[in-house]
């Protein structure tokens, strides 16, 4: 048991607090992510990504908490995003990456004043690929509130979205306001894109987003097991990259460790890859 | 039912079977230059895969396909092709000259060079299809019958023996879909060209066609549009009754099954079953 | 500011600038848009493996960018476009953050390659940059017709023997050179908005391709050429300017063909 798990693990406070945000994050990002690769939004969720980074490092200027800024940018990125947005899906995808663009240089230009004018260093680390293990214990009660929140949006919305994303034309016709909904899971997914922002960082929240829903999907077509499956999955993800990240720190003579959010990311691409060859191994029954 | 030698476009014995589904079943028909054949049929009778097998994106299980007398190759310049639905992006830079341009020469590496003789077939083709009013608008701003006029242009350019078309009449109101029937019929004649097009409707093409090609369930009857068009032969190609009745010059097949029924379309509804 | 050191940052920018011009404009046209993010970030492993590892970092740009076409495109091929791209993005990045904390100077280095830097690339590479930028625009010369063939209406290229695939990994490819030529001075995160922000915007102003091409080449040299000059007056970062430029182009665009 020695070589898994270093001794200090489950008695550390950082610890403690890493698995309890990364859980709730990752359970809220699975719900979230099934809708988001149902609904062809997975560049949608990654431009969002880029917006939250432009209100962390805002925030990181402002000295308020990093947590706001990501959620309130991202919100007002999302309404922006839709308000501007195109029908055509080419078009779609060109607003949004342009929109991707502009805030990533502004993101920049804040960076750039982060570590200039505060002396703080790692600012772009930190804002970029994550500080769960550096988070505020204080900051728990506000991430889970937040993702209370989420979940209970996305239990409402349930019925309607899973219409509204797989028959528009039928759940306008049922009086489903399809294009209000629509912009309400933005909102949610802006949310839940800046909180994962925290646990490992805005660039890399993206693979904890759609890295669990997409494996899910590919194990199961209904949507209901789907959703718990993802949220199962990157909880799973989480945890293993907090124990494998704390791990790190005794490996080799460094001792410098290895980023918790780099872990997760692998985890989810190694647990998507797994999935596609169980996919083909069951055959070619779905032709 | 075949024309033979001399024929641009010969299907021998052509059967696809996919996952189980006999989607073709032992086809055989050939065209001729000059020829307008029809390929009729519901949608899901297969009309699709029998063009994508001449065109060669689809390997059949059996038989053969032969473009003027021989055995048809991967890249096949010989065929103009005009898909079904094309979606174009209206902001998409390009005008139509262009694209029909690029039916001259769009497969080719390297970049086209504007030469006089390019430019004069380009205008040559505008006058054909009678386009020349929006040669330089985008081709994504165009209407529906307009885009199906450059597509047409665009495969007509090269001077292929053949010209396939799938379903070009589907998202056309009544009277464009008259005019690029008559359209294409002027081309057959005048460039000698075999036009093979597909539809769920027959009636527009009953003026101008030479022979029909009838998919049902997979199987095909061929030949002349009235030795085809009857109910003792669809009966035998369904393998169930089936009435075919002529109003005023249109055709209406009534079947025992509403899936199979095609009716003209200024016809009372309550004539199908 | 046009002196000394400077002079070699112009004459990168310039070719940069074309190059991304000209690329953009068939990424725009193919809605290649994911992809074309999947790969800078890639490059953007291949530098910082180059950074810890000590070879050349236009070699790790290259071949990491160019590993990452080959793998977008045969991906592509089966599973999800838009999932299988997202993941690779990711991992793209996570790898090279990975590597650039093995290193001393994490921080400027992060930075510089995310968001650009104005001596990006060194005069000892002018050299090998010229002749990626020469091998990308004879490879759009080569692949014109067919691309644009496939890119407009893709049906009509497959059946007149334009194989689909290859043509999206001989494009890819393409892009990798310019990307990795691009990434050292604009940054991975921002040649996305060069790339797209000019194309989008002249095509705005053209029906015609060869010139909407040559207006995407315009509008790309003045973005550059302005971000560098501000970025050497204020200090700020040069990927910050990319972006607005960009976006503020595609603005006008949009709203010019109203």
């Amino acid at each position: 048991m020695h070589w898994v798990i270093e001794p200090g693990f489950f008695s550390s406070q950082p610890v403690h607090t890493a698995l309890a945000i990364g859980g709730v994050v990752a359970v809220v990002s699975g719900v979230v992510g099934v809708f988001t690769v149902m609904r062809g939004q997975s560049f949608a969720g990654h431009a969002l990504t880029d917006v939250s980074t432009a209100g962390g490092s805002a925030a990181f200027l402002l000295g308020i908490s990093p947590l706001l800024g990501f959620i309130g940018l991202g919100v007002i990125g999302a309404g922006s995003m839709d308000a501007i947005g195109v029908q055509r899906v080419r078009g779609r995808d060109l607003v949004t990456g342009v929109v991707l663009g502009a805030a990533t240089g502004l993101a920049a230009l804040l960076l750039y004043f982060d570590t200039t004018s505060h002396a703080t260093t790692g600012a772009t680390q930190t804002i970029l690929f994550g500080s769960i293990f550096s988070v505020a214990p204080g900051t728990t009660p506000v991430v889970v509130a937040f993702s209370l929140a989420t979940v209970a949006i996305m239990a409402v919305l349930y019925r309607p979205l899973l219409l509204a994303s797989t028959n528009p034309d039928m759940a306008a016709a049922r009086g489903v306001p399809v294009r209000a909904i629509g912009l309400c899971f933005m909102a949610a997914l802006a949310v839940a894109v800046g909180l994962s922002s925290l646990a490992i960082g805005t660039i890399l929240s993206t693979a904890l987003l759609i890295g669990p829903a997409a494996t899910a999907l590919r194990l199961t077509r209904r949507v209901g097991a789907a959703v718990a499956a993802a949220a199962a999955i990157g909880v799973a993800a989480t945890w293993i990259g907090v124990l494998l990240a704390y791990d790190s720190y005794s490996w080799g003579s460094s001792h410098k460790g290895f980023p918790v959010s780099f872990f997760i990311v692998a985890v989810t691409f190694l647990a998507y890859l797994i999935s596609g060859v169980t996919r083909v191994r069951a055959g070619a029954r779905e032709g | 039912m075949t024309t033979g030698e001399g024929a641009v476009l010969s299907v021998e014995g052509i059967s696809v079977s996919l996952g189980g589904r006999q989607i073709l079943d032992d086809v055989t028909f050939g065209v001729a230059a000059g020829e307008f054949t029809g390929l009729i049929g519901s949608n899901g009778a297969g009309k699709t895969t029998l063009l994508r097998v001449i065109l060669g994106l689809q390997t059949p299980t059996a038989g053969l396909v032969r473009i003027a007398g021989r055995p048809r190759r991967r890249r096949n310049t010989a065929i103009g092709y005009v898909p079904q639905k094309v979606p174009l992006d209206p902001d998409m830079p390009m005008r139509a000259r262009d694209l029909i341009g690029l039916g001259l020469d769009g497969h080719r590496f390297g970049i086209p060079i504007p030469t006089e003789r390019r430019r004069a077939a380009i205008d040559e083709m505008l006058a054909a299809v009678d386009a020349e009013s929006f040669a330089d608008a985008r081709i994504g701003t165009l209407s529906g019958g307009e885009q199906q006029r450059i597509l047409i242009a665009h495969a007509l350019i090269g001077r292929p023996g053949l010209l396939l078309l799938d379903e070009p009449l589907a998202n056309l109101d009544l009277r464009s879909a008259q005019e690029v029937v008559g359209l294409l019929h002027r081309i057959a004649v005048e460039q000698r060209v075999a036009v093979l097009l597909s539809a769920h409707e027959m009636n527009p093409l009953l003026p101008v066609m030479d022979r029909v090609v009838y998919l049902a369930g997979g199987r095909a009857a061929t030949g002349p549009a009235e030795e085809v068009i009857r109910s003792d032969v669809l009966t035998k190609l369904y393998g169930h009754h089936v009435d075919v009745l002529r109003v005023h010059g249109r055709v209406v097949v009534v079947a025992g099954d509403p899936d199979v029924t095609i009716t003209g379309p200024d016809l009372a509804a309550d004539a199908v079953i | 500011m046009f002196s000394g050191f400077m002079t070699n940052a112009w004459i990168v920018a310039t070719i940069v600038a074309v190059i991304a011009g000209v690329v953009g404009f068939f990424v725009v046209l193919r809605g290649s848009a994911f992809p074309a993010h999947a790969i800078p970030n890639s490059a953007f492993a291949g530098a910082a493996a180059a950074n810890v590892f000590g070879f050349n970092a236009l070699l790790g740009l290259a071949g990491f960018a160019a590993a990452a076409a080959v793998g977008v495109a045969t991906l592509g091929r089966r599973g999800r476009h838009d999932v299988a791209t997202a993941l690779a993005l990711v991992m793209g990045l996570a790898i090279g953050a990975v590597f650039l904390s093995r290193s001393q100077e994490y921080e400027p280095r992060l930075f510089a390659l995310l968001f650009g830097e104005v001596l990006g690339v060194s005069t000892t590479d002018l050299l090998p940059v010229a002749g990626l930028a020469l091998a990308c625009i004879a490879g759009i010369l080569v692949l014109y017709r067919p691309l644009l063939l496939s890119s407009a209406v893709p049906q009509i290229g497959e059946a007149r023997g334009v194989n689909p695939f290859r043509i999206e990994l001989a494009f890819l490819l393409v892009v990798a050179a310019a990307t990795a030529m691009t990434v050292p001075v604009v940054g991975a995160l921002l040649i996305f908005s060069l790339m797209v922000g000019a194309p989008a915007a002249a095509r705005s102003l053209t029906n015609r391709p060869p010139v909407a091409i040559i207006f995407s080449v315009v509008i790309a040299l003045l973005t550059v050429w302005v971000a560098i000059a501000a970025s050497y007056t204020t200090n700020w970062p040069i990927g910050f300017f990319v972006g607005t430029i960009s976006a503020a182009a595609y603005a006008a665009g949009r709203i010019w063909f109203k």
